[in-house]
């Protein structure tokens, strides 16, 4: 990405706040690659702002240089569109994990796919929870045995972008921390997309699933494009590897209203006041 | 039979689904207000969505009244079927006049029991609805707009107006014409009764000049009416009974408002959409019931730790758990207080009238704004679905506004968003601020926002939290004129919070027509507490009644624990649907002045 040098770059969107993560741990590549997205596109700072729940990758927005919103475990949806529908001017993503994203924040998830507000939403996927050390999430394999469930869950795992198409999101994606020049790429195009954008990133966990540094040699980039139909990009996710990434579905649909913005603040406060006077002369009897 | 005339009435109009007997009332009820009379409506329904039993249960009077009397005085009925299932809340007087159609059967036991046969008339209500190819409720409106002397020419506006509205035109030549039949039934009763049967005598006033203007306004359209007169810009609710109504009135105006309204997937999507907003720089409210309240809880420790504003209005209803939805309580008090786990100071407040609900709706935000936290207004299916005849409402005087901070690009020191200040209040950046980029938390956190587990951190920011609202007490009268409602004089005094109030206000009215001198104080600040405004109102008083509308006595515990009480503190409470009448106050007035132990924990009968 060649870019004249006034043009601002990826560490400018970094606060300097040292992340809580473990070494190792994929989030630091989903915040290389949303920094360098930020920067590709030239965004100014203060119109940017970062919505998160809980969970380690809750902690993202604190260490984006923008404005950020570390809200409640599975609320981040929520919070984001009521900004975004408050804010039209702002730039709004939302980050979370997958215990945040399809497990406790689910209902929020499927509304928000249908209801189509202009946010991009970025689920950290880790197949466990790992602030609260190793207990498996919806994403973690039927047999992934931990202290909470010696056995296993041994019930099949929430496909995050199965569930997206079928709430109906307009932009499907995934992607992988560990290739964050495509992911910044995605990115993009999710905050480009004028609607709901749907982008999962798979970000292995060293510490609680150790396994998970092998995804870097198993991820199949790109292998995912996108679809003519939402049978045939349902198909797509069912068939192609789990571990597999790209843009699967892309639709043009309205996004979710937001405030209409008077040119003035003297047009709305005469705009209000005329209102107000006619809901005064409703209760004449 | 007896004639009613009265200062003021109370009557009962039954039928069961489809009878259009909520109609007729609400028609009379604006026939009565065009004519200058004061009064209000409320409705008794079951659970069912459509159909099922409805009463309108009206009360009319020529100066403002805001609660239910003791007994109805008039119960029209078009037929029994369903009212044995509200009968407990249409307690009926001795002199109780009954008008029935001649082919429902005799009364059922509870009406029985207590009405006079020769008080029981029977009139071909049905009958004459169906020569007009009208409704029977036309019916029961023509003859009750005559018994009421209310002007005819009137009346037919009203109800010409009704259908004009609903785009109904075909239903007004027919409607008229059984209004007239309603009143032919009349005459002769009338006539009988040197022209009074049942009313208020003399006329309210000469005409509308002289009666100053009237407000038809029902309690969650005077919250709705506040908030948007307060700044109100963004609203998001999950639907729930009684507080959807309040909702779907806001949804057509909120745009043209220069506002939004979203229709939330639950109730914790409404209070986190509402912070998402109200951090975006918009005053927020989102509007709900008890069990939306429960959910809620979450949010409002978020708003709390986070410091942004938020107005929670709670339309209480009769709980636990999902209780009785159509019907009122003040049981949400504690839930309101307390909910929030951890030290979570937020402000509670309650409007105590219909007429209220606009102003105090409006200070809740106001406050909110000002001290950037959330607010939770306790309003109840009582206030929020009475339609009220009210004087012209004055506009609120306060609006939503906060300590900003526009810009810290000039700055050398980091924005500190949580900065220890004086007051408690930190100047809020919004988003688009140049400089100020920061990120608020649910964690708790240093000045600059950053998460902190320290010591220091967490006794600073708590303190800090507590302070901003603590500063209440310090602010002068006149910022804070509005906490609470006072008058009367003597050594006993009876206090409330939220829709009791317009019961106590009058049992203490009727105490001084007997010679007995007592206070009404109704407390709209019920967090934080105002532990000297409220002595001083209580000065010199000896005894307490506390009144509340709950099983357990959540007030009175709640007064106990922040407050420094009079020695003798009665508790007279009960829970709902049957609202507080102004006589169960009174009696509790009585037997106050005459007791002699020091404590009694009263049940109102």
């Amino acid at each position: 990405m060649n870019r004249p040098e006034h043009a601002p770059r990826p560490a400018d969107y970094k606060s300097g706040v040292h992340p809580v993560w473990c070494p190792g741990c994929g989030d630091y590549g989903v915040l290389a690659a949303m920094t360098r997205a930020f920067a590709h596109l030239e965004l100014p700072r203060e119109r940017v702002a970062v919505v998160s729940g809980i969970g380690c990758s809750g902690r993202i927005p604190a260490y984006v240089a923008a404005y950020g919103f570390h809200g409640l475990h599975g609320r981040a949806l929520p919070v984001a569109t009521g900004l975004k529908l408050a804010r039209p001017d702002l730039t709004v993503l939302a980050a979370g994990g997958d215990g945040d994203i399809y497990s406790i924040g689910a209902a929020h998830f499927v509304h928000a796919c249908r209801r189509n507000p202009d946010i991009t939403l970025i689920v950290m996927d880790n197949r466990v929870y790992g602030m609260t050390k190793g207990q498996p999430s919806p994403t973690s394999e039927p047999d992934f045995a931990a202290a909470l469930q010696p056995e296993g869950t041994g019930v099949p795992p929430v496909d995050g972008l199965l569930l997206a198409l079928a709430s109906r999101a307009s932009f499907v994606a995934r992607g992988f921390s560990g290739q964050p020049n495509e992911l910044a790429e995605i990115i993009v195009a999710g905050i480009e997309h004028p609607g709901f954008a749907v982008i999962e990133v798979l970000s292995p966990c060293p510490t609680f699933r150790p396994e998970q540094r092998e995804w870097k040699r198993q991820v199949q980039a790109g292998l995912l494009q996108p679809a003519n139909t939402l049978e045939e990009a349902m198909a797509r996710v069912l068939t192609a590897p789990a571990l597999s990434t790209g843009i699967v579905w892309r639709e043009k649909r309205a996004p979710a209203p937001m405030m209409p913005r008077p040119d003035n603040a003297k047009e709305l406060a005469a705009m209000r006041a005329r209102e107000l006077a006619g809901i005064e002369r409703s209760f004449h009897p | 039979m007896t004639s009613i005339l009265r200062e003021n009435i109370s009557l009962a109009i039954a039928g069961s689904g489809g009878s259009g007997m909520l109609s007729a009332g609400e028609l009379l009820l604006r026939t009565a207000a065009r004519t200058g009379f004061y009064g209000l409506l409320t409705r008794a329904i079951g659970p069912q969505i459509r159909g099922g039993e409805s009463a309108a249960l009206l009360r009319l009077a020529h100066y403002p009244v805001e609660t239910h009397d003791d007994h109805f005085h008039l119960l029209l009925v078009a037929d029994w079927k369903n009212f044995h299932r509200f009968a407990g809340e249409i307690r009926l007087g001795e002199d109780v006049l009954v008008i029935m159609d001649e082919n429902a059967g005799d009364p059922p036991e509870p009406v029985a029991a207590v009405v006079d046969e020769k008080n029981v008339l029977r009139l071909p209500l049905h009958a004459l609805a169906k020569e007009t190819g009208s409704r029977v409720n036309m019916v029961a409106l023509g003859l009750l707009g005559a018994l009421l002397a209310l002007p005819r020419e009137t009346l037919r506006a009203v109800v010409e107006n009704f259908f004009h509205r609903k785009g109904r035109e075909q239903f007004i030549a027919p409607s008229l014409a059984a209004l007239e039949k309603g009143e032919a039934v009349a005459e002769p009763l009338l006539r009988a009764h040197g022209g009074a049967f049942v009313a208020t005598p003399g006329k309210p006033c000469r005409d509308m000049a002289d009666c100053g203007a009237r407000w038809l306004i029902s309690g969650n359209r005077a919250v709705a009416t506040g908030f948007l007169q307060a700044g109100g810009r963004f609203v998001a609710g999950y639907p729930i009974t009684p507080a959807t109504d309040m909702l779907e009135w806001l949804a057509p105006r909120m745009e043209r408002l220069g506002g939004l309204l979203v229709q939330a997937e639950d109730e914790l999507a409404a209070i986190n959409m509402v912070l998402g907003a109200s951090f975006g720089g918009l005053p927020a409210m989102t509007a709900t019931s008890g069990p939306g309240l429960s959910l809620m809880v979450e949010g409002l420790g978020l708003g709390v730790m986070a410091e942004i504003p938020a107005l929670v209005v709670d339309v209480q209803r009769i709980g636990p758990s999902t209780g009785i939805p159509t019907k009122s309580e003040q049981g949400d008090l504690q839930l309101a207080l307390c909910g929030a786990h951890g030290d979570a100071p937020h402000l509670v407040l309650a409007p105590d009238c219909v007429v209220d609900c606009v102003h105090t709706t409006a200070w809740a935000l106001h406050l909110a704004e000002r001290l950037q936290c959330p607010a939770v207004l306790l309003s109840d299916q009582k206030l929020g679905q009475m339609l009220a005849i009210t004087d012209a409402i004055p506009p609120a005087p306060w609006k939503a506004g906060r300590k900003l901070k526009d810009n810290c690009a000039e700055s050398e020191e980091p924005y500190k968003r949580y900065a220890i200040t004086e007051d408690g209040v930190s100047p809020m950046a919004l988003p688009g601020a140049p400089g100020c980029l920061h990120t608020v938390d649910g964690l708790e956190h240093d000045e600059r926002a950053l998460p902190s587990s320290q010591v220091e951190d967490h006794a600073a920011q708590l303190e800090k939290r507590h302070r901003k609202l603590a500063r209440l007490e310090e602010w002068p009268e006149e910022e804070m004129a509005h906490w609470a409602e006072a008058f009367g004089t003597g050594e006993v005094a009876v206090i409330t919070w939220g829709s009791s109030a317009g019961a106590a206000r009058e049992a203490v009215r009727m105490a001084a027509d007997e010679g007995l001198h007592a206070r009404h104080v109704s407390m709209r600040l019920l967090w934080p507490p105002q532990k000297k405004r409220l002595a001083r109102l209580l000065d010199g008083v000896e005894r307490l009644i506390v009144v509340e509308q709950n099983h357990s006595g959540q007030f009175l515990h709640y007064l106990k624990a922040h407050y420094t009480l009079p020695e003798t503190v009665v508790s007279c409470r009960c829970p709902g649907p049957r609202p507080i009448t102004p006589r169960q106050v009174l009696r509790a007035l009585r037997e106050a002045c005459a007791m002699a132990e020091p404590f009694s924990e009263r049940v109102c009968t």
